[in-house]
């Protein structure tokens, strides 16, 4: 198992825009450098993506919630 | 004065700038802040403190019910909006008021009114304040702008009457070049709006952005001479003066006083600003849009006269009477704004919401920080990336930037990434020191590589 970290601390999202559908699911497969989600950091959005590949297990970090720097937001299983 | 218990639903450095202002007037201070802001400097410093709501700013500090709600708990007879968040908010306003208590701003009525585009243009054509000219209203034909075009002179701007946004915007130099341009743009508006009606507008290239400060009391009103603010990234203002220096002393005099004759005409109370767009080939310049609020840029024009304009915003609000007359007001020197931005600018600007582990502030005449930081103070993520203004005062511009430049390299903050490379590139740069500059001026300068990690 392994962890999408958050870069920079902010608010995370799980989705593109509040009408979207999260970016994963579990059972998705992942590829190095796929957007997991958006963290905002004074106003400005920044995408977060997966250092590894693998298969989306869960979002482990709650959509619209304050995250901090290097908080996991998601799990992957390979 | 008869406020006595001033609520401050905003954060950050204006917060504190509010706070200092209400002190000195013998005013009891109560500020506002969310979860994620228990630290802040404002909230210190004021007599009284009071929570709002969680982090995200959509639950707290734009609120409404929850502000209105808070003020009124806390005994507070007057609110304070600041900038941004819902200074500009006409519902928020009358909201307040509503509650019985004094909005530290116009009246609803007006902000609505100098809010929307349309009505205040119409304001400020009425009070005989040059706007940007154009057709009055829709046109139709291709021959219907050949004749607008002709009378009010080219280049002209060809832009879809319906929709918003860059859709079909043209720009023609010449007849030839409109009837060329026209039939296309109305094509284009046709596809993408299914209404081919066009509005023309003369357009004005590399305009400098230049403000005008008003403060009024409902009746009277006066203005604190201009700023001049063109050097912009993203539409954000990123270094401000006090005075325009590119103006002549005859457009000067008459830039303030068409200012001042708006914000009568629409019986203004509280610290205003009026954006015009300057076309320095032509020296002619354009009322854009009125900011009903104090600006972060405020306090360039409060070292060039020597004014404190929340001071006097809470007094007018508070319901006396200006406490200057125009005559009154003097202007001495230059002044220069910085903004201290919690982003790397070696890296697109990205945030960079870090902890201040030392903090050194430069100090001497003429020199003033106006922030909310302290040492060990971690600036929260979920707001503005503004972490404070450094402000100069010398005897004329060139003095002034000689100052900035000592200013800011005496000025250390650990612990954070700013955008002071970014001010010290600027004040070593030619056409900053000439002048020469205007608002499509930054961003190319910045993709030609102006600003880079080894200059440092």
């Amino acid at each position: 198992m392994s962890q999408v970290l958050s870069p920079l601390p902010g608010t995370f999202y799980v989705k593109p825009s509040p009408e979207a559908k999260p970016y994963k699911a579990k059972g998705d497969v992942v590829a190095v450098g796929d957007v997991i989600g958006l963290v905002e950091v004074m106003k400005t959005f920044i995408e977060v993506k997966s250092e590894k590949a693998g298969t989306f297990r869960e979002y482990v970090a709650d959509d619209a919630c304050p995250v901090s720097a290097g908080q996991p937001v998601a799990s992957l299983e390979f | 004065m008869p406020i006595k218990r001033l609520f401050i639903a905003n954060r950050g450095e204006i917060a504190v700038r509010i706070v200092k202002a209400a002190k000195e007037l013998g005013i009891t201070t109560i500020q506002a802040h969310s979860d994620a802001d228990k630290d802040m400097l404002a909230v210190r410093m004021a007599d009284e403190a009071v929570t709002i709501g969680p982090a995200a700013a959509k639950d707290s500090y734009l609120n409404v019910d929850r502000v209105v709600e808070a003020a009124k708990a806390s005994g507070a007879d007057a609110v304070h909006p600041g900038y941004g968040f819902l200074a500009e908010n006409a519902g928020f306003a009358k909201a307040v008021t509503e509650a019985g208590m004094i909005f530290v701003g116009p009246a609803a009525s007006t902000i609505e009114r100098m809010g929307d585009k349309v009505a205040a243009r119409q304001a400020a054509e009425a009070a005989g304040v040059p706007v940007v000219p154009g057709s009055k209203g829709r046109v139709e034909t291709v021959d219907e702008a050949a004749l607008i075009a002709g009378a009010v002179g080219y280049p002209m701007m060809i832009k879809a009457s319906a929709g918003g946004g860059g859709r079909g915007i043209r720009i023609a130099n010449s007849e030839d070049e409109l009837r060329e341009l026209a039939p296309m743009a109305q094509a284009e508006a046709n596809a993408a709006f299914g209404d081919g009606g066009l509005y023309l507008e003369r357009a004005i290239k590399s305009p400098r952005h230049i403000e005008v400060q008003i403060v009024g009391d409902g009746t009277r009103a006066v203005h604190f001479y201009e700023r001049e603010c063109s050097l912009q990234r993203r539409r954000q203002k990123v270094w401000e003066e006090a005075g325009a220096d590119c103006l002549d002393e005859a457009t000067r005099d008459e830039l303030c006083r068409t200012a001042v004759a708006l914000a009568e005409a629409v019986h203004y109370r509280g610290a205003g600003t009026l954006e015009y767009l300057y076309d320095p080939g032509t020296n002619e310049f354009y009322f854009i849009e009125m900011n009903t609020r104090i600006q972060v840029e405020h306090p360039v024009t409060e070292m060039v006269t020597g004014f404190d304009l929340v001071k006097e915003m809470i007094r007018v609000c508070g319901g006396e009477p200006l406490s200057v007359s125009q005559d009154q007001i003097k202007r001495s020197g230059h002044a220069i704004e910085v903004r201290l931005n919690a982003e790397d600018p070696f890296m697109q600007f990205l945030p960079f919401p870090g902890k201040v582990e030392r903090l050194k502030l430069p100090e001497g005449d003429g020199i003033r920080v106006d922030h909310f930081m302290y040492e060990g103070y971690q600036i929260p993520p979920f707001y503005d990336s503004l972490i404070g203004k450094l402000i100069v005062h010398g005897r004329d511009r060139a003095d002034a930037i000689a100052k900035m430049s000592r200013a800011l390299n005496s000025l250390e903050i650990d612990g954070l990434k700013t955008t002071v490379p970014l001010h010290k590139a600027l004040a070593r740069d030619a056409d900053v020191a000439a002048d020469a500059f205007h608002t499509q001026w930054l961003e190319p300068w910045l993709d030609a590589g102006n600003l880079s990690s080894e200059q440092m």
